[in-house]
């Protein structure tokens, strides 16, 4: 391709998204006017999620193509600013856009963890990966194995753990898509989740990468723009200032000073706080009472207390005089009763661990690691470290994001794409925090104390849409709001805050349409990963490597056709914790892939039985630890070194080096054709032109 | 030396140095985290600083840094890839 014509298809690609992006800001500014002009709110929610969601298919459907190029690596032709664009799109997941700041808001400075690993993960990108990729050329990761291992047991390998983690962090997009196109729009969540679905298809069915990427750019826009926004304005609200990242050094203050008075129980505040602390205390010795009966009693006790509680039902009813409220109450009580011992055992441990939490002092928010005692506080430290590890690794080594530096025309590019990505991404993750601190000065402030017959609008609101998310009760009738009385779920932080902020219907909306791009996109992306794996590792390369491209695109359509619709069954049983499963996702990824992937390009020496023995160990010890210790499972293992589940790849990763160290010296070194190879693929320059010819296929 | 071995030590070399800053930057700083609480920048304590913003600056200077050092030795060594 020559350069001008790559210049011309810049400067045409900057036109169309100014164009674009000026355009989503008119539409904004349209709907605010539809707004004033008295258009219901569902009706503003729908038009906005259905122009976005349709000009996301519109993009997919004038990119359509027929060319395995284009459908595998978008033509390699994206610039490096929008192929940055598109990775940050294909990066930022629903569990970001919505669930980070919440998470931030929980837990803190610990919470930066997710921040951490989820930016620092590209220096590993830049400098170990991406320009090598590129310059190795090929589509997908398992070819990079096949190619550099040698025989189809590294690439097999490849696509095993490429399906799994891709899969893994799929269902957590899925799940994200239903659940905002069910609040936003009233849906069912299966149905929210098969409309989600159709959007993807169109998308990725018709035109592969060159359709996803083109439309990862536009969802960038829409998701930067709509995080972005209320932020601001929330900012310029408690502090005049519109850059809320500088902003809020200030307001952090403001926070630890009120945590301190809320704490202290010699101020009016912190007695009140202290007097609701004392009654969960109480709360707790019932609830642990209650847990110990069952272990001991088991069905029969919980027989015994439901039929205690139907009783009491039957009781309340026969009276003429009972007030209603109260037979109400009872009856709720008896339909939340746990059915069986693992669900009453589920419930009312969460209980007890609730009361834990609201029966101690307010956790300041900007210290590290805060803990009781010594132990606590360094085994936090450890968890932390070992948390922003796995995620960091785990970005250099999920498929989805690798792959999009081979769309890049040259090595160069490719260096410059990923600094362009890490910028685009860091723009989100440095407003987080923000946002956290921001609204958790609103609710220490203004909700903290305020009397409960004059709530704020937007805590009513919430609390009549979900429980889990947003509910204040007046645990010590004393009619006024303590900060132990509230419980906010991490989804709401970033769901209310147009509210909090006191803005318009028309950016709820937006920030709506921008957790759906956000979980649109990187669905797409995980989708066509393990499409164009399945497509053309295993049927390509391993059954019909004769295949004609035309058959080889069928299949690999027919392919994301029964992925996607495999996803969204699974997701439909709703399988719980979203967090879990994406951080899952990268210890899997980095167990498997990082060390066959870094030692390939940075030791010579490395060969198959190298690659083989790690990339098994390193993913079997990921897998194993996982089974034997998330709870979910059953098994219940004590930790290994205190070490959470989600973090299985600190033990996976070294594992897998030593598996690839050992396994490669213990036989011959890889032949000459291979280690020209990876010359190849560490000199810009260097043409294989025998290599060359085998591997692009033609 | 052929310039093959030159241009891969130097390469080598850089991604190294950078490795170290990145290391510093995350595992570090939040090692001695509790430690570094004490002083404030722009009204944040420190660590809290580092890991909100401080680091994720680094590690765009870094990349950034990478990208424009490995273009440069690409030029200086001939290496650049040729149109095509």
């Amino acid at each position: 391709m020559g350069a001008s014509v790559q210049s011309h298809f810049v400067s045409q690609l900057k036109r169309y998204y100014a164009i674009y992006t000026g355009g989503v800001i008119g539409f904004i500014v349209l709907l605010s006017i539809l707004e004033q002009m008295g258009v219901p709110n569902k009706v503003l929610g729908y038009i906005f999620l259905g122009v976005t969601v349709s000009m996301y298919a519109g993009i997919g459907i004038l990119s359509r193509t027929s060319d395995v190029s284009e459908y595998y690596v978008a033509g390699r032709r994206v610039p490096a600013i929008f192929n940055g664009m598109a990775t940050a799109a294909d990066w930022m997941s629903a569990a970001s856009f919505i669930g980070l700041a919440g998470t931030l808001y929980l837990s803190g400075y610990d919470g930066l963890a997710f921040v951490l690993g989820w930016t620092g993960g590209y220096c590993l990108v830049a400098l170990l990966l991406a320009p090598y990729l590129r310059k190795f050329g090929h589509y997908t990761i398992p070819d990079f194995l096949g190619a550099r291992y040698g025989g189809s047991l590294p690439r097999s390998i490849g696509v095993f753990a490429a399906i799994l983690c891709s899969f893994t962090y799929v269902i957590a997009q899925i799940y994200g898509v239903g659940l905002i196109v069910s609040r936003f729009t009233g849906l069912d969540f299966g149905v929210g989740v098969f409309v989600g679905l159709g959007s993807i298809l169109v998308c990725s069915f018709l035109g592969g990468m060159r359709a996803v990427t083109w439309t990862q750019v536009a969802q960038y826009v829409i998701l930067i723009v709509a995080y972005l926004i209320p932020v601001i304005w929330l900012s310029v609200k408690h502090t005049g200032n519109p850059v809320p990242q500088v902003a809020y050094g200030y307001v952090l203050q403001q926070v630890t000073a009120r945590e301190n008075v809320l704490n202290d129980a010699a101020t009016p505040e912190g007695a009140r706080e202290a007097e609701v602390r004392a009654i969960f205390k109480q709360q707790r010795i019932v609830d642990e009472d209650k847990l110990k009966a069952l272990e001991e009693g088991g069905a029969n006790y919980l027989d015994a207390e439901r039929e205690k509680r139907l009783h009491a039902v039957e009781l309340l009813r026969a009276q003429h005089d009972a007030d209603p409220k109260e037979i109400a109450a009872a009856e709720n009580e008896l339909a939340a009763f746990p059915k069986d011992v693992t669900s009453a055992r589920n419930t009312w441990r969460a209980a007890v661990e609730t009361d834990k939490a609201k029966s101690s002092p307010v956790i300041a928010h900007a210290e590290p690691f805060a803990g009781a005692d010594e132990e606590t506080r360094d085994n936090k430290r450890k968890n932390f470290l070992a948390l922003v590890m796995c995620l960091m690794v785990g970005t250099a080594a999920l498929p989805h994001i690798l792959m999009r530096f081979y769309t890049t025309p040259s090595v160069k590019e490719a260096r410059m794409s990923v600094f362009w990505s890490l910028l685009f991404i860091c723009l989100l993750y440095i407003t987080a925090p923000a946002l956290a601190v921001l609204a958790k000065y609103d609710v220490y402030t203004l909700l903290v104390g305020s009397s409960f017959s004059e709530l704020p609008s937007w805590v009513s609101a919430w609390a009549a849409v979900d429980k889990t998310l947003m509910s204040v009760t007046d645990i010590n009738k004393d009619g006024i709001v303590q900060l132990a009385e509230i419980t906010i779920g991490g989804d709401l932080i970033m769901l209310a805050t147009p509210e909090i902020a006191g803005m318009p219907y028309v950016i709820t909306a937006l920030v709506a349409a921008g957790g759906l791009a956000a979980a649109l996109s990187t669905a797409d992306g995980l989708m066509l990963t393990i499409a164009n794996t399945l497509s053309h590792d295993v049927y390509y390369k391993m059954i019909d490597p004769r295949a004609p491209t035309r058959r080889r695109l069928i299949i690999s359509k027919s392919l994301l056709l029964m992925v996607a619709v495999l996803a969204a069954y699974i997701t439909s049983f709703k399988p719980g914790d979203i967090l879990f499963l994406v951080g899952a996702a990268f210890s899997l990824a980095a167990s498997a892939f990082f060390p066959a992937l870094a030692l390939g390009i940075f030791w010579k020496r490395a060969n198959k039985m190298g690659a083989v023995i790690g990339m098994v160990s390193g993913l079997g010890t990921c897998m194993v630890y996982m089974f034997i210790t998330y709870p979910f499972f059953g098994v219940n293992a004590p930790l290994w070194w205190d070490i959470n589940p989600i973090s299985a790849g600190i033990f996976g990763m070294p594992v897998g080096f030593i598996g690839v160290i050992i396994g490669s010296l213990l036989t011959n070194a890889p032949s000459k054709e291979i280690q020209a190879m990876v010359d190849h693929v560490r000199y810009p320059n260097m043409r294989l032109d025998s290599f060359l010819e085998n591997a692009d296929h033609k | 030396m052929d310039k093959y071995q030159q241009y891969w030590r130097q390469n080598l070399r850089l991604t190294g140095l950078l490795l170290a800053v990145w290391f510093v930057a995350t595992f570090v700083v939040g090692w001695f985290a509790r430690e570094l609480q004490s002083f404030t920048v722009l009204g944040f304590p420190f660590s809290f600083f580092m890991a909100a913003q401080g680091a994720l600056l680094v590690y765009v200077v870094l990349v950034g840094y990478y990208a424009y050092r490995m273009d440069k030795l690409d030029r200086e060594f001939g290496m650049q890839e040729s149109d095509h």
